[in-house]
């Protein structure tokens, strides 16, 4: 059975992957059928169904969590209790100040961005000829990973010196437009925004998916009433549309909010946070990871907790509410 | 038992599964590549005379864990291992990983060490030592024997810890090269500078014979953009002029924080690397204004001299690889298109920086101490070297035969860190702790280029940020 614990071959591998599957549903039906009987108190079955996703999520969701609370007031060998220092750093320090800066930016503007403008696109291209076709470009960067996108994004910003061949796609249009190159990912703070805009191309088609399924859920006889009353393009846009998807707005608000605040991998693929363009989730890995600062790594992560709490809770009511108003 | 206790342990039993499963998965992922080495040295061959003092070794197995985890780096390394295999029975589980610096502090503080890591970084190395003191184990004997007996002084006071020896060396490499294009400086009539002030008096003439319309060219070409790590081709520059400005002492000093990182050495230190750096007059050959250096790729930056548009190429021997990226035809030698000259000093033999992997080891057992005398071992080295037939390696072991290495440039490097009178000093943000070393020095020497950040400013930041004991 030395290949049970050590698989080594490709085979081996699977057919430890096959048993631990079959030894996982093997335990589950166990425990349910034993659980699942009417003669039994109901608190057993609950248990039963419930002990095992419960132990879990204490195993591998409340203990880090305490522990990177508690991490979070200690030295960054974790050897020393320090109390809050940790977080006088973060909000003091020039390095960190920047950084919830550009955090800032970040949460403030992607939302704002991609649901203006999946909004004003779902819109345009409601019950037209080419809708189909329309919505699957814009929805097409979703499926592309924040990775693969940063890629992307990076040849495009590609900057060569003046006089050699360019290989970035803006700077070539601004070559044959007679300008001069730009340092799009250098020059600070307006590099954050090139980076932004990477989150908002990708974004956006989530947003306009969302929305457009909200407007086609406004009924018809509204938008004919409106029609009567006098109410068409801009009027029938703010006064009917709007209002009747605010609900769905606020949650792609809320959902691309928090995807901004996790939002790792465009700025340690496009500038690994250098020339001032780190973001909370970057800065965490850099500290805990790259310096061995645990201390400041988990303060950080426990600011981005704290961030990103009130928007779930605010998310789960909308969503609450919008199911109930169905 | 009653039913109900039967219940219970059921409910147990399927949360174990379910946690058993998920322990196998992550712990029975074995590496890629760490089956045992195949091939290379034919066995028959192997003479194991040099092999007995180890003893028998069979059914034992060490495990090596590195952060070489290309195959084309890392086959030699497993080849190398072949003879010891061969001569003792003991196996050899090789594992590379690109995450190696980020991993093994999590694996050792699991308690899942391997028996020997190669650690590149000597400041990640006392880290270890020191926050794991019960987990580590100290060389063993043949080994320290060994090192005393083929390495310099040097090469063993990089691996010990508080007194104690940890880290035996592995491979080495020299980092205190100008990379130059031979045809061009001939064509120019241009000479190989011995001194600084020839270095810059040369760079001033480059400069001057470049014709006034052309903006692109320019004497120098660097590029310190490495991803995460961005930055550490600048700290390079700092070391090289630290050991320029200051004495080997001072430099000691700086490394170990005995001195702060903005005493006015190490302040003139960077101003002589912004000297050429920051100087609009000589950089950025081929890519742009100063800032470009920040934004281009290390693996780039030296191309621009096989375009004429740049004329040096401050970097390590590793280099060498990257000019048949360029253009595969590319002949790097003294007479070819590109080669190297030793970074001139202020006297005729100029010190070197150099780099290189440390053994620590995490099991106390005569199959590692074995393995580790083995690596320290001519027989290793030269081992090493045979199962490297494209180059690029090299070791700092006085017993390697330097007719083994095929590349020109490390045989230079060979030369270079073990001639008798040579100053060489280990790359200061290696040994550095990890918040500065892999944090603020590489990160407020970015600054310093791509912000226009002053000397001063930088040192002061890199110093507030260094650890408090």
């Amino acid at each position: 059975m030395d290949w049970l614990m050590q698989p080594d071959t490709t085979i081996e591998k699977f057919l430890v992957m096959l048993f631990a599957i079959a030894l996982f549903a093997l335990v589950m039906a166990a425990v349910l059928v034993l659980v699942d009987r009417p003669s039994l108190p109901r608190w057993v079955a609950a248990g039963g169904y419930l002990g095992p996703a419960l132990l879990l999520i204490v195993m591998g969701l409340l203990i880090p969590a305490f522990m990177t609370i508690r991490n979070s007031l200690y030295n960054n060998s974790l050897s020393e209790f320090v109390g809050l220092e940790n977080y006088v750093t973060i909000f003091t320090q020039d390095l960190f100040l920047t950084v919830l800066r550009n955090t800032f930016l970040w949460v403030l503007l992607v939302p704002l961005l991609s649901t203006a403008l999946g909004l004003v696109y779902a819109v345009l291209v409601d019950r037209t000829r080419f809708e189909k076709f329309a919505k699957t470009l814009i929805f097409l960067p979703m499926a592309i990973s924040m990775v693969g996108a940063s890629i992307i994004w990076k040849f495009v910003y590609e900057y060569k010196a003046k006089g050699v061949p360019q290989t970035g796609l803006l700077n070539q249009i601004l070559v044959w437009m007679g300008l001069e190159p730009q340092q799009f990912l250098l020059n600070a703070p307006i590099n954050t925004f090139y980076l932004i805009i990477v989150m908002v191309w990708i974004q956006t088609g989530f947003a306009m998916t969302v929305l457009s399924a909200a407007i086609k859920a406004i009924p018809d006889e509204t938008i004919e009433a409106a029609n009567v009353d006098g109410a068409t393009g801009m009027r029938l846009f703010w006064q009917i549309t709007v209002p009747s998807v605010r609900s769905a707005i606020i949650v792609v608000l809320t959902t691309i909010a928090m995807a901004t605040l996790k939002a790792f991998d465009i700025v340690r693929t496009m500038t690994g946070g250098q020339f001032d363009t780190s973001i909370v989730a970057n800065e965490f890995y850099t500290q805990t990871f790259g310096r061995q600062a645990q201390g400041i790594g988990a303060a950080l992560a426990v600011l981005l907790f704290v961030l990103v709490m009130p928007l779930i809770v605010y998310n789960v009511r909308q969503m609450r509410i919008s199911e109930g108003e169905r | 038992m009653t039913s109900k206790t039967k219940r219970g342990i059921f409910v147990a039993l399927s949360a174990g599964a379910v946690l058993a499963v998920s322990a196998c998965s992550g712990g029975a992922t074995p590496a890629p590549g760490g089956s045992t080495a195949s091939g290379g040295t034919d066995g028959s061959a192997t003479d194991c005379a040099a092999f007995e003092s180890y003893g028998d070794l069979s059914g034992k197995t060490v495990t090596v864990y590195t952060s070489i985890a290309s195959d084309a780096e890392a086959e030699p390394h497993i080849d190398a291992f072949v003879p010891f295999e061969e001569c003792t029975g003991a196996k050899v589980e090789y594992e590379g990983s690109r995450e190696f610096e980020a991993q093994l502090p999590v694996r050792v503080k699991a308690g899942n060490a391997p028996d020997l890591a190669y650690i590149p970084q000597p400041g990640l190395l006392q880290t270890l030592v020191k926050e794991n003191a019960d987990k580590v184990v100290p060389v063993g004997e043949a080994a320290t024997a060994n090192v005393d007996k083929y390495y310099k002084e040097f090469w063993k006071s990089v691996g010990m810890v508080d007194g104690k020896y940890y880290g035996i060396p592995i491979g080495a490499n020299a980092k205190s090269f100008v990379w130059y294009s031979p045809k061009v400086f001939a064509e120019k009539g241009y000479e190989i500078p011995k001194t600084w002030a020839e270095l810059i008096a040369l760079s001033d003439q480059i400069a001057a014979d470049i014709p006034a319309d052309d903006t692109t060219t320019k004497p120098w070409c660097a590029g310190i953009e490495s991803g995460g790590a961005t930055g550490w081709p600048a700290t390079d520059w700092v070391e090289d002029m630290m050991l320029r400005v200051g004495t080997p002492e001072q430099y000691d000093q700086w490394v170990n924080h005995e001195i702060p990182f903005n005493d006015p050495t190490v302040v003139k230190a960077i101003d002589q690397a912004g000297s050429i750096l920051k100087n609009e007059k000589y950089v950025n050959g081929g890519l742009g204004g100063i800032t470009t250096i920040a934004t281009t790729p290390f693996t780039d930056a030296g191309f621009p001299i096989l375009d004429g548009m740049c004329f040096m190429h401050r970097q390590a021997s590793f280099y060498q690889a990257n000019w048949q990226t360029a253009d595969p035809d590319a002949e790097v030698s003294e007479n070819g298109d590109v080669w190297a000259f030793p970074l001139p000093g202020e006297s005729a033999t100029p010190p070197v920086l150099v780099g290189g992997e440390f053994a620590l080891a995490f099991r106390d057992a005569p199959e590692v101490a074995a393995l580790q005398a083995y690596l320290t071992s001519p027989e290793w080295s030269n081992a090493k070297a045979d199962a490297t037939p494209n180059g690029g390696w090299l070791s700092a072991n006085s017993e390697l035969d330097p007719n083994k290495l095929v590349k020109p440039i490390d045989k230079m490097s060979y030369e270079l860190i073990t001639a008798d009178d040579a100053v060489v000093r280990f790359d200061g943000s290696d040994l550095m702790p990890s918040a500065v070393g892999a944090g603020s020095f590489w990160k407020e020497m970015t600054d310093w280029i791509a912000l226009g950040k002053s000397t001063q400013d930088a040192a002061t930041a890199i110093e507030t940020s260094w650890p408090k004991q």
